[in-house]
Formats: C-alpha cells, sequence, structure tokens
C-alpha cells in the first residue's frame, strides 16, 4: 500500500494503482457524478430549450406557499451539505460518535426535504398539474417539472438510505473515514443538482 | 478507521469556520437569484443570469465541499474540461434552434 502511495506521488501520470493520488472508491464516485452530471444536463437543457421555445409557458409559482417553501427547500439542503462535511471531517478525526450524529442529521435534512416537496407536489396535484397536463393545457410544463424534480428527489431519496446505512455501518466501525467522504461525495453532488434545478425551475415560473 | 488508503492526508484541509463561510456565501447567492426571479426580464436573459449564479454556485460546492480544491490538480484537469465540453455539444446541438422558433413566432402574445 505505502509503495503504491509513493509511486503516486512521485509521478503525476504513472501512479497506476493510485491514479491522481485518490483512492479507487473515490475516483469511481467522481466518475459516477461526470456521468450523472451529464444526465441532469441533457435533462435541463431540454427543459431550457422548450422553456424558452414556448412563450405560453405556465407560471404557477406563487410567492407562497411555492416560492416560501422551494427557497426553504434549498437552505435545508445547502445545510445538510455542511453538516455532511462536518461528518467527513469528524471521520478524518477518528470520532465515530460525531460521524454517526453528523451522518444522521444530514439524512434528517434529506427526509424534511422530500417531505416538503411532497406536499408541494400534492398542492400541485389538486391545482390540476400532473405529469401529462396542465390546466394551461401545456403538458411539456407537466412532464418536464414533475420529471426533473422526480428524478432529482429519487437521488435524495437514494442518498438517504446512502447516509444511514454509512451511519450504522460507522457504528459498527465497518467502514473508513475514505468511505465517509466517498458518500459526501455523493450528497453534494445532489445538493449542486438542486442549485440548478431550483432556479431553472421555480424561479423562471413565479407567477406574474 | 482512517488507517488505510492512500493520499488521506491532503483533504483535512478546511476549517468549520472555511465551510460556514462557504455556506453563507451559497445562501447569499440563492438570496439574489430568488430577488431575480422576481425582476421583470426576458426569459432568455433570466436563464442565463441565473445559469451563471447557479455556476458559481456549483464551483463553490466542489471545490469547497467536495474537496477538488485541496485534490492534485490533474484530477480537476481529469473531471471538469470534458465534463464542460459535453455539456457545450449539447448546448449547441440545442439552442440555435430554440431561438429560431422564438424569432418565427407561434403567434401567441
Amino acid at each position: 500500500m505505502h509503495e503504491a502511495k509513493d509511486v503516486a506521488l512521485d509521478s503525476l501520470w504513472s501512479g497506476g494503482t493510485a491514479p491522481f493520488a485518490t483512492h479507487s472508491k473515490k475516483l469511481g464516485m467522481w466518475l459516477f457524478i461526470v456521468s450523472d452530471t451529464l444526465t441532469f444536463s441533457a435533462v435541463l437543457l431540454a427543459y431550457s430549450y422548450l422553456r424558452l421555445a414556448n412563450p405560453n409557458w405556465p407560471r404557477p409559482f406563487h410567492f407562497y406557499p411555492a416560492i416560501v417553501k422551494s427557497t426553504g427547500m434549498t437552505l435545508v439542503l445547502l445545510a445538510s451539505s455542511l453538516t455532511m462535511v462536518l461528518g467527513v471531517a469528524a471521520a478524518h478525526r477518528n470520532d465515530r460518535r460525531s460521524t454517526v450524529r453528523w451522518l444522521v442529521a444530514t439524512a434528517l435534512g434529506g427526509v424534511i426535504f422530500v417531505g416538503l416537496h411532497m406536499t408541494e407536489w400534492v398542492e400541485l396535484f389538486h391545482e390540476g398539474y400532473s405529469p401529462w397536463g396542465t390546466p394551461e393545457g401545456i403538458p411539456l410544463f407537466g412532464a418536464t417539472f414533475f420529471g426533473t424534480t422526480g428524478l432529482h428527489m429519487l437521488h435524495v431519496s437514494i442518498g438517504v438510505l446512502y447516509l444511514l446505512f454509512m451511519a450504522v455501518g460507522i457504528g459498527r466501525n465497518k467502514f473508513t473515514a475514505d468511505d465517509v467522504e466517498v458518500s459526501g461525495l455523493y450528497w453534494h453532488f445532489v445538493d449542486l443538482v438542486w442549485m440548478f434545478v431550483f432556479p431553472m425551475i421555480y424561479l423562471m415560473s413565479i407567477h406574474s | 478507521m482512517s488507517n488505510h488508503g492512500s493520499g488521506s492526508e491532503g483533504h483535512q484541509v478546511g476549517s468549520t469556520k472555511l465551510f460556514v463561510t462557504v455556506w453563507v456565501w451559497l445562501a447569499a447567492v440563492t438570496g439574489i437569484e430568488v430577488f431575480l426571479g422576481y425582476e421583470q426580464l426576458r426569459p432568455t436573459l433570466m436563464l442565463t443570469l441565473l445559469v451563471i449564479l447557479s455556476v458559481g454556485k456549483a464551483a463553490l460546492i466542489v471545490a469547497y465541499f467536495m474537496h477538488l480544491k485541496y485534490e492534485r490538480f490533474s484530477l480537476t484537469l481529469f473531471l471538469i474540461p470534458p465534463t464542460i465540453f459535453c455539456i457545450m455539444m449539447i448546448v449547441i446541438v440545442f439552442f440555435p434552434d430554440s431561438m429560431r422558433i422564438l424569432q418565427l413566432g407561434t403567434g401567441a402574445p
């Protein structure tokens, strides 16, 4: 292991066992994140294309509750990124108790996010918005809104399960600090995606 | 717990204070975006401004929360430019056509 590390540190490109001086799980997660970035890019760019090409795009989001709620959701998700960072730092200090606590706090942020998002969805359903139609008669709005936010919500839900799994594993001393860091990369990425979904979808359809 | 792994020594850079500062910046830019949402701007201009601000937020998250700033620079070179290249290819394919439709008009006000 030490030899591998030295090779990676000595030479930038010939560190065959530890490219870029990272461990393989971290590099694997980064590659997954790049591919998932392209998935969300395609979805959001397709949405942007439809949004700009359609002058009658629905604008269903009133200041209250939709914008207040989605801004709150943004802050909750950002806060959960902060607790995740603190969890990774605790893991690197070998402080297992705080690591578990921060991981559970982060997962709780994710649960609050999904909960708020579900109430938002239910309200939109009641107003007549669905993945296949809108009161304005522009089904593309429903398709892109529910498709994009649904794909993101799926990522958050998987992230919550991942973090709880990590918390249990850390409690039982089954994972290393590097494993916590890899789960942190995933969680921050989910946060990052929302930083695009929120302005591009909500703030572009504020009721006027 | 962190007794294995190559390259663990590099990532513990960054204090709680730094992370809280980054968080405050992210929240502040979110506030600017919400404010901007209530300005009456053309959708194209609005979307452009929002995406620029969001790219800034994404850069902060990737650099500090995801630690990329503290990794080897070669990792950044490996991950970021190809991603940007692929996204730009999608943009080049999509957007000229969306503008064309706008200029043709749909007959709607």
